[in-house]
């Protein structure tokens, strides 16, 4: 197979790399060689080695057994995922020494945590748990006791011979046996584990084909497979089975992978050899990491941060303590406690005396808090009807809830191209024959796409109906045949390809090896040309109604170096011709001198390349008999030459094409998603950069690059040569720069491209493997380094390793140095497993917020990998969707996701957080006022019920309400101004700045709340003559003015009021004068006279205008200068969102704002032509292979229903 | 969007203003137009309410009188050089003599004032055991061990009411005579003393445990007094309705003071002849002093004070409106003048 010889040649050390194939090496980097060898002691490897050596290499990569039928041979791994909780109980220390707060008031905050931790992680459980269900309970048959039963996939185990049905997935790695087609083909389509639609054929062994169609034969079945273990390697199996004395080789061929759908196959049985999480799939799909934001960790610092002001605080007050009990404490008779205690013990119980009172400081809720903010904003998400793709009825969806602010600060986003940028599908736009072009709209006076009525294909009995086109002018032509070339080319589009054909009730069906091979066979058909049916050396063809059928003479395969095909056919008439397509540049050369429509094609392959579209040229030349026969002489014994057939095969094919006569060109479009451009552009804006990663050719990306506007015309693209030597020159640079300045030197850049211009990258997988030096390195060095014999070497070995490892080190940061400074970056040919290390990279040496998007499995990995992975729904697999951390079901959904939610999430995860820091500090800062006042002796400055039910009742509503529906500028505005965005790329919302800005808000807030009413109380008494400068009234004081100050704070802090925010900020207010009415009265005091002890408090201090005088002016000097200097800010230094928001009302009244057109700047001379988007060649070697296509089948009941029937023998050999 | 057009579809998510975030919704911003009048408003409606504040805290009378004893301060220098040590000192009577030239205008309130006295300290604080006072038989007997060392005495009798707040009851006595002529004879100003506590404190807070036999004095059987006090609660007073927990003094002494310096109403003159406030002529006041303050650096002060209709007299308040409202005008006139610069900047800006 092509895919061997080319792993062959991405293996080989010294060679250039291939542009054309995707390179594996990367599966097996030095590191991994090195840990498998540094695992075992020298010793005994030395002996591994010599026995290693000694063996066969086959035989010692083959230590996975598989008995087929026998269960027991293997278990396999289930992959439920299970998480348990457990709340953690803690303890109340009641030391009486220390315990300066009643129990109540930390145990219920805490007990309020962690039920509302446990209710969302059992919901989330319960979630993950349908969805494994779900995949775990679907179903296929598998023989038991020998018949076949309908299982679940958990059921299935390694060693089980399963039968799958058409267009069933396939649940896991499995040994093709038979199939319902000839000669046990199966055709897979493996869209979720390379992303390419198009079908691969499998076939399986004769032997098996033979022998095990029928059910009890499967049953009886006892093959021994001996493979490999399990790996990540796609496209690589190597295995033996074991069955009747004798041994068959295994490839990849005959292995289906789970992940893949069965299409045209009516069923199919196969072996599980690989089962679970050791198939190759999930070997691909990296680890499962614990996400966490860049939040997350900031957070987690600021508490470290509080825990050490904290124990500052403590241990300053301790030390106060002990000075005061000193100086005071000790002569104060009515302080005795009849404990004989030093001032410095009775300091150091303090300590941990204020650490409970100030233990407040530490935001228990907040991550509680921002577990409910964030899943409430997950719900926004799901919700978004602006996110919701009705046409598949698939919302959107936030898989994982913890990351939505994150998606507020996106710097780089790696995207899959196929089925992400690109619907996949191809279809056949344009067309330019004999120097015309076909396919615009001919009546120039409409513009609209809609009034323009569709060619009416029902002349034709073989149209599929689904063709749009517009040309009427073209159907015409062909049903007048005035112009033979119009006949004549779609005839070629009818004739020259290696699509096979598939008839089921009437409809054909085509399968193709690419989506573009097929959009032409499809066009031909539905212009009159269909192709009917084709064996090894015919092929039918109705034209115009009239079966024809030609025969075929030579099949001149497609392959990368060709970029053209070429069929010989021998007409009814008896004529020979030669069909040939392929890339422009290549049939250019080929090209008979006199062709007179040569310059017409020319420039309408340039028009077609400006819209983007995909260019194939046609051409046909007459062959003489006697040339032919010549010809063919050659091209027999080239067929047959053993060694370098291929080689051989290209030099006989280019002989014959030569002379052509140039036809016409094809167009066809790949279609974008919709709104991908806009959607690209509107990133772009907001400085966000984008990386498209993908396993198709270089072409194909730079293709769409251009269709969706990440490259444009003036924009100068650099390829991996050209860096390559960037790099090259750059790493001397650094190295003869370097020695003893390296490790001083500041790791200033300078750019590596000159200033100014548009410039984008273009690379390969193999390059990217070149320039990183992730080439695996050949077995026997690294054997001969492996085993050092002295000191000596083993000292050389670790410091060439760390030198290597230093260099490799290097090269990756110049490399993203390198790409970051392009605007746009583009890798191709890209393994699953690159493309994560591409995000891996930028992630580690930029320390940006990485997004990766992709829909097929192969982009599963860099999912995983990336900050946010985010999956395109929708489509058939689910692979990269389950391990996304947000889905939909088209790539414009993008811009809302990160302009809108992400960046309301941000703003609002950012103003939460700052609010509550500064609420918390407020709060208890107070009590370290008090304590200079009290003797620091850790006296708390409120009602203990007050201290439990702050953070729970009476501040909590307001600010979880603000960082669930807050909105600084509405979503169209957020749209319309991607600038906007850049504030959370630069962390401007919340960093250490603003977090010490918020605690020093808190801490004056705390002084303004203590020092106003300390005045207030120094002499007075009450109006009515009594004390109510008792310490209950003073804290009720407090307590009030903090309740007010702290909900009108957040009422500032909100911009967004609704009904909502108004009730709750008033009702915190009003719930917090309830709750402590009812806590003083007289009632709940003769019920529980100990635990509230501020009976009648409320009622008596909150009687006095005095107190409340004091209110009010603690809350005025708390938030007037607050107004006082936003004000000043918004007026001197607004901010981009404060200007929208100034000018909303006239932004509103623009409501006619005309979206930027689509403007293609192409330059004339460009042109891009490609040809079969795959990586496979095409399917000639199969039908030239010899084996029947045209084969009666037998129907699936046939089978089931009389297993003894001898039905195989009906067919021919 | 076609979500409205077509048929809905199973996943489709509501469309209501609060699934996408559209709810009608008020986006105040801070303009100018805010902001200013604001300033302004609360600037002046704060000089108003300071300048009232600080009237009526000037208009109240305060007459006061250090009486600790420091020496060569008065008579009352006899008794602390007496007290030395713990309580409880040997008793001691002084006396303050003063004279109003004028109507001291009533009602009068005798406050005692102490000094450097934390009775917030936390340690100070806790000692005490509310259920005790509420009446509860059972706390009575069994006083919570917060109180300790002052929950049982030394012959294990639990103590009532226990607790070091309760221990350290201030037990200095006054009373106040009045010479209408001089060289004539000393009246005494009659003091009432029985309406000084909370409401709720000496109708719910405090109660005293159910009589045995109609007999406060028996219910109070098997409990010992707190060492520092010479006779037991239930004697506090011959008044039964000011006898034992609910005894109105010690009731006010149980509310702890906020601060380390801290008033307490003794008593208020209001009956008979002194209803209107005190007559001008000589007054003397006749302390019993009980308690020892020295040792700590306390004071003890005796107050006699009026009242207007926002409490005693403290010219924080007043002031802090004062400057704060002063303040927030500048800060409004700074506010305008930069708005006014910045606003033209703007302008120009947009053309």
């Amino acid at each position: 197979m092509s895919t061997e010889r080319d792993s062959e040649t991405t293996f080989d050390e010294d060679s250039q790399p291939n542009d054309e194939v995707v390179p594996y090496s990367d599966d097996e980097t030095e590191d991994e060689l090195d840990d498998q060898g540094s695992a075992v002691e020298p010793e005994q490897n030395r002996v591994n080695r010599e026995a290693e050596e000694n063996q066969e290499p086959f035989r010692k990569e083959c230590t996975w057994q598989v008995k087929a039928n026998d269960r027991k041979y293997h278990g396999q791994p289930h992959f439920m995922n299970t998480k348990f909780f457990c709340i953690k109980k803690s303890k109340y220390a009641a030391i009486p020494q220390i315990s300066t707060l009643a129990w109540y008031t930390t145990l219920v905050p805490l007990l309020l945590v962690l039920g509302v931790t446990a209710i969302k992680d059992l919901v989330d459980d319960v979630a993950r748990h349908k969805m494994d269900k779900e995949i775990n309970n679907r179903t296929c048959e598998v023989i038991k006791d020998g018949r076949f039963k309908v299982a679940k996939w958990k059921d299935i185990q390694v060693g089980d011979v399963i039968r799958l049905k058409k267009n069933d997935f396939v649940p896991a790695d499995i040994l093709l046996l038979s199939s319902s087609e000839p000669n046990s083909l199966c055709y897979v389509e493996t869209a979720e584990l390379d992303g390419e639609t198009n079908l691969k054929f499998k076939m399986s062994l004769e032997i098996t084909d033979q022998y095990l169609q029928r059910e009890d034969t499967l049953a009886t079945f006892d093959g021994l497979v001996e493979c490999e273990e399990p790996n990540n390697r796609l496209d690589k199996f190597t295995g033996t089975l074991f069955w009747r004395n004798t041994r068959f080789p295994l490839d990849a061929d005959k292995i289906l992978l789970r992940g893949c759908v069965i299409r045209n196959t009516d069923f199919c049985h196969g072996l599980v050899i690989f089962a679970g999480a050791d198939t190759k799939i999930m070997k691909n799909s990296g680890k499962t990491r614990f996400k966490r934001t860049k939040i997350d960790y900031l957070m987690n610092y600021m508490v470290y941060t509080i825990f050490v002001v904290l124990s500052l605080l403590s241990a300053g007050l301790a030390i106060g303590h002990a000075y005061w009990e000193a100086q005071v404490g000790n002569y104060s008779w009515y302080l005795y406690d009849g404990e004989d205690f030093t001032p410095s013990y009775r300091g150091f119980l303090n300590f941990w005396g204020y650490i409970i009172v100030l233990n407040t400081m530490v935001p228990i809720s907040l991550y509680v808090s921002v577990e409910v903010i964030r899943l409430g904003q997950s719900h926004f998400i799901n919700w978004d009807l602006q996110m919701y793709y009705a046409e598949k009825d698939t919302p959107a969806k936030a898989r994982t809830t913890t990351l939505n602010e994150q998606l507020g600060q996106i710097h780089y986003i790696f995207s899959d191209k196929t089925g992400t940028l690109t619907q996949n599908i191809m279809t056949f736009k344009k067309c330019c024959i004999n120097g015309q072009i076909y396919g615009d709209h001919r009546d120039a006076s409409q513009h609209s796409h809609n009034k323009i009525e569709q060619v009416d294909f029902s002349w034709n009995t073989y149209a599929d109906g689904k063709l749009a086109f517009y040309d009427h002018y073209l159907i015409e032509q062909i049903q007048s045949g005035k112009e033979p070339e119009v006949r004549q080319f779609f005839f070629l589009l009818a004739v020259c390809h290696t699509v096979m054909v598939d008839r089921t009730d009437g409809q054909l069906n085509y399968q193709a090896a690419s989506p573009d091979e097929g959009a032409l066979v499809n066009a031909a058909r539905n212009f009159g040309f269909a192709f009917l049916a084709r064996t090894q050396n015919t092929i039918t063809i109705s034209e115009l109604g009239t079966e024809r059928t030609y025969n075929v003479l030579a099949i001149l395969d497609f392959n990368s170096d060709r970029k053209r095909m070429s069929i010989i056919v021998r007409t009814p008439e008896g004529n020979i011709r030669l069909y040939c397509k392929g890339a422009d540049t290549v049939i250019y050369e080929r090209l008979h001198r006199m062709n007179p429509t040569k310059q017409e094609t020319q420039d309408a392959l340039d028009i077609f390349a400006n819209e983007t579209l995909r260019t194939l040229c046609l051409c046909y030349k007459e062959i003489e008999e006697k040339e032919f026969a010549q010809w063919n002489k050659k091209f027999m014994a080239a067929s047959v030459v053993s060694t370098n057939r291929d080689e051989a095969l290209d030099k006989v094919y280019e002989e014959i094409e030569k002379d052509l006569i140039l036809l016409g060109a094809t167009a066809i479009e790949d279609k974008l998603q919709d709104g991908v451009p806009e959607t690209i552009s509107k990133l772009a804006k907001a400085d966000i950069k984008i990386w498209v990663l993908t396993g198709d050719k270089k072409e194909t990306a730079e293709n769409i690059g251009f269709a969706c506007e990440l490259l444009t015309e003036d924009t100068t693209i650099c390829y991996g040569e050209d860096i390559n030597s960037l790099l090259h020159a750059r790493m001397e640079n650094q190295r003869n720069r370097g020695g003893v300045y390296a490790k001083f030197a500041s790791p200033v850049q300078e750019p590596f491209f000159p200033p100014g211009g548009n410039r984008a990258l273009i690379i390969t997988g193999s390059w990217l493997n070149e320039i990183l030096l992730e080439k695996k390195t050949k077995r026997s060095k690294i054997l001969k380094l492996k085993f050092p014999r002295t000191e000596e070497e083993r000292r050389m070995r670790t410091q060439s390793k760390r030198r290597l490892e230093a260099k490799k080190e290097q090269r990756q940061k110049n490399f993203v140095d390198l790409a970051c400074e392009c605007s746009a970056v583009i890798c191709c040919r890209v393994t699953p497993k690159q493309k994560a290390m591409v995000v891996d990279l930028v992630k580690r040496y930029k320390k940006a917020i990485t997004l990766a998007i992709g829909d097929g499995a192969n982009d599963v990995n860099m999912i995983k990998t990336a900050h946010i992975g985010v999956g395109i729904s929708g489509q058939e697999g689910m692979q990269a969707v389950m391990s996304s951390d947000y889905s939909f079901a088209q790539f414009r959904y993008l811009q809302r996701l990160l302009l809108v939610h992400g960046r309301w999430s941000y703003i609002r995860m950012c103003k939460f957080l700052r609010y509550f820091f500064y609420k918390n500090f407020a709060f208890t800062l107070v009590h370290f006022w008090y304590s200079f006042f009290n003797g620091y002796s850790a006296q708390t400055a409120y009602e203990d019920w007050f201290i439990t039910l702050y953070n729970v009742l009476y501040s909590s509503l307001p600010v979880l309400l603000m960082g669930l529906l807050d909105q600084d500028v509405s979503d169209k505005l957020s749209l319309r101004f991607p600038g906007l965005y850049i504030v959370g790329q630069r962390d401007l919302l919340f960093n250490y700045k603003r977090f010490f800005v918020s605690l020093l808000h808190g801490v004056l807030t705390s002084m303004i709340l203590f020092f106003i009413p300390l005045g207030a109380y120094l002499q007075t008494v009450g109006q009515d003559g009594e004390a109510p400068s008792d310490y209950q009234s003073f804290a009720v004081t407090i307590a009030s003015a903090l309740v007010i100050t702290v909900n009108f704070q957040i009422g500032l802090d909100t911009s967004y009021w609704t009904f909502v925010n108004a009730f709750s900020i008033f009702g915190s207010i009003a719930l917090y004068f309830g709750i402590m009415f009812d806590f003083h009265s007289a009632g709940i005091h003769v019920l529980f006279p100990s635990i509230f002890q501020f009976t009648g408090t409320a009622s008596n201090a909150l009687r006095q205008p005095y107190i409340w005088l004091t209110i009010i002016l603690t809350v005025a000097v708390c938030l007037l200068p607050v107004v006082a200097i936003r004000f000043l800010s918004m007026t001197i230094w607004p901010s981009e969102s404060d200007k929208i928001q100034k000018h909303r009302k006239r932004l509103k009244a623009e409501e006619q704002w005309q979206r930027r057109q689509q403007v293609f700047r192409r330059g004339v001379s460009s042109r891009r032509s490609a040809y079969a988007f795959s990586h496979q060649r095409g399917y000639a070697d199969l039908i030239s292979s010899g084996r029947s296509i045209r084969k009666k089948r037998s129907p699936l009941d046939a089978i089931v229903a009389d297993g003894t029937a001898e039905y195989r023998r009906t067919g021919d050999s | 969007m076609t979500w409205s057009a077509t048929a809905r579809g199973a996943h489709q998510p509501d469309n209501t203003a609060f699934t996408q975030q559209r709810l009608p919704a008020w986006q105040p911003l801070l303009s100018a137009s805010i902001a200013l009048p604001l300033f302004f408003c609360a600037g002046l409606a704060f000089i108003g309410l300071g300048l009232g504040l600080y009237y009526s805290s000037n208009g109240i009378k305060e007459l006061e009188y250090d009486y600790t004893g420091d020496s060569g301060t008065g008579n009352c220098s006899v008794c602390a050089a007496a007290d030395q040590g713990r309580a409880p000192p040997p008793p001691c009577s002084c006396a303050w003599n003063f004279s109003l030239p004028e109507l001291f205008q009533g009602p009068v309130y005798l406050y005692y004032e102490l000094t450097n006295f934390y009775q917030n300290n936390r340690r100070y604080g806790v000692s005490r055991d509310d259920e005790q006072l509420s009446g509860l038989p059972s706390a009575l007997r069994h006083p919570v061990n917060e109180c300790a060392p002052y929950q049982l005495s030394a012959a294990g009798l639990p103590i009532a009411p226990c607790g070091a707040i309760a221990n350290s009851l201030f037990n200095d006595s006054f009373s106040l005579w009045h010479q209408r002529l001089p060289g004539g004879l000393y009246v005494e100003v009659p003091l009432d003393r029985s309406g000084i506590a909370w409401w709720t404190d000496y109708h719910v807070k405090f109660r005293n445990p159910p009589l045995v036999n109609g007999s406060l004095a028996l219910a109070f059987q098997g409990t010992a007094p707190p060492p520092n006090w010479r006779r037991p609660v239930y004697e506090l007073s011959p008044d039964p309705n000011n006898t034992g927990f609910i005894n109105q003094d010690f009731v006010v002494w149980m509310r702890t003071a906020a601060l380390p310096t801290f008033r307490k109403l003794y008593a208020r003159i209001r009956q008979g002849n002194y209803s209107a406030g005190l007559p001008r002529g000589a007054y003397r006041v006749n302390i019993t002093y009980n308690y020892p303050v020295r040792a700590f650096g306390g004071h003890k002060l005796l107050i006699f004070s009026s009242i207007s209709w926002m409490g005693g007299k403290n010219p924080f308040l007043g002031i802090a409106y004062l400057v704060v409202g002063s303040l927030c005008i500048l800060t409004g006139f700074v506010m305008l003048i930069v708005y006014i610069r910045y606003q033209d900047q703007d302008d120009d800006d947009e053309e």
